[in-house]
């Protein structure tokens, strides 16, 4: 019991400081630590990455509010899409075989690996060119963020709200089904569908996190999938591994960080697939 | 419309300075009790129930919790920490009042329901 406890508190210190780092929920860290390294049960293992999402999630966003570039009213508006998908995510979870959780898990580390690859190759920050939209004008979706590197306001505009709002709601579903943060696919929904810029797409998206995980987590709370010998030492390692990790991520250029992480990733989406698939070596 | 032009960044870095603060002690809050239940866990050896039982009704992790109970004390900071983004949500709620931005005050109330469907399913399922 002592030995299960401390297991999880160090995969909990090394899932926080990853999370920070990387900008990744920590969730996907954790269900394949302890699936394929410990075992367990695909669902529990979802169960307790769904609350490691909201401690990441939580802790992060205190640094994020003061750097003051997030936009609150894009995360409220696209939030009821992201809920509700959440709900329905993991209302699936308890139905569906977990061969194909399996399955889909691996999909997504691979297309995680995909974009971080993508994030390394792209360059210094275009600010891209918007039409006015007529639905961000009236949900004064429009925003502005403090550069820290120009040392400057930006004003920016988005658009294509709609689009935005659907890739919110499969976001929403992703978290909810395999107990993700789904930050790679918010940044998605806003940096590409709906042309914000990256630096208040990644904290928008961080901050929109932990609601989203809320909703899927009381649902999974309330049926017995969050595990507390394994989700509280988890919880409270990344809760003091998210602290060291923003410390790191100071010191230690994030482009060194995922050229080593890139690789990891992707060989544990294929472990996880071919896990799904019953293939074994 | 507003008469100003939405509202000020400082205005609304005000509210995201606040809303901040609020997550900041929820999350300190769960962690202690989160905390202590797994020291009192760890110290004992026994979670406080039989076999491999994980209290989940409200009523029952109360009642755990008040009877030391170190898994009752564990689900109720997970709880808390569950709570801490919904906490958010209704925070948020009463700053878009303080703005008198209607819509917005609007759209996180129902952020807020969703939620609390959420609950809802998660108690009766």
């Amino acid at each position: 019991m002592i030995h299960t406890a401390i297991i999880m508190l160090a995969v909990g210190i090394f899932a926080g400081i990853a999370g920070a780092i990387l900008g990744i929920g920590g969730g996907m860290i954790i269900t394949p630590i302890l699936t394929l390294g410990m075992g367990l049960n695909i669902k529990y293992a979802i169960g307790a990455s769904i609350i490691a999402v909201i401690a990441t999630s939580s802790g992060s966003t205190i640094a994020y509010l003061r750097d003051n570039v997030l936009n609150l009213r894009v995360a409220m508006f696209l939030e009821i899409a992201t809920t509700i998908g959440a709900i329905v995510g993991a209302l699936l979870t308890g139905v569906l075989d977990p061969k194909y959780l399996y399955l889909l898990f691996g999909c997504l580390l691979v297309f995680s690996g995909w974009n971080m690859y993508r994030k390394l190759r792209r360059g210094s920050e275009v600010l891209q060119r918007v039409e006015p939209d007529k639905i961000a004008a009236k949900l004064k979706l429009n925003g502005t963020y403090f550069d820290k590197a120009e040392m400057k306001d930006i004003d920016y505009q988005v658009e294509n709200v709609p689009a935005g709002f659907s890739v919110m709601f499969g976001a929403g579903v992703a978290s909810g089904l395999l107990g993700i943060g789904s930050g790679a696919f918010k940044v998605m929904a806003l940096d590409t569908f709906m042309k914000m810029p990256l630096k208040p797409s990644s904290s928008t998206s961080n901050l929109m996190m932990g609601v989203t995980a809320a909703a899927s987590a009381t649902v999974y709370f309330f049926n017995g999938a969050i595990l507390p010998g394994i989700a509280v030492p988890m919880a409270l390692g990344i809760l003091g591994g998210a602290v060291i990790g923003s410390r790191i991520m100071q010191v230690l250029p994030a482009r060194w960080i995922r050229i080593v992480f890139i690789p990891i990733i992707l060989y544990i989406g294929f472990e996880m697939l071919f896990k799904g698939l019953g293939v074994h070596f | 419309m507003a008469p100003k032009p939405a509202t000020t960044a400082r205005e609304m870095a005000q509210v995201e300075t606040i809303i901040g603060r609020i997550l900041q002690v929820g999350v300190i809050f769960s962690a202690i009790v989160m905390l202590i239940g797994l020291a009192l866990f760890l110290v004992t050896g026994y979670s406080g129930y039989e076999g491999d039982f994980v209290p989940r009704q409200m009523g029952m992790i109360l009642a755990g919790t008040w009877q030391l109970k170190p898994y009752a004390i564990m689900m109720l900071g997970v709880y808390c920490l569950i709570l801490t983004p919904v906490l958010r949500v209704v925070v948020s709620i009463y700053a878009f009042y303080k703005e008198k931005d209607h819509l917005y005050v609007a759209i996180t109330t129902l952020v807020l329901i969703i939620l609390l469907i959420a609950l809802a399913i998660g108690v009766k399922g």
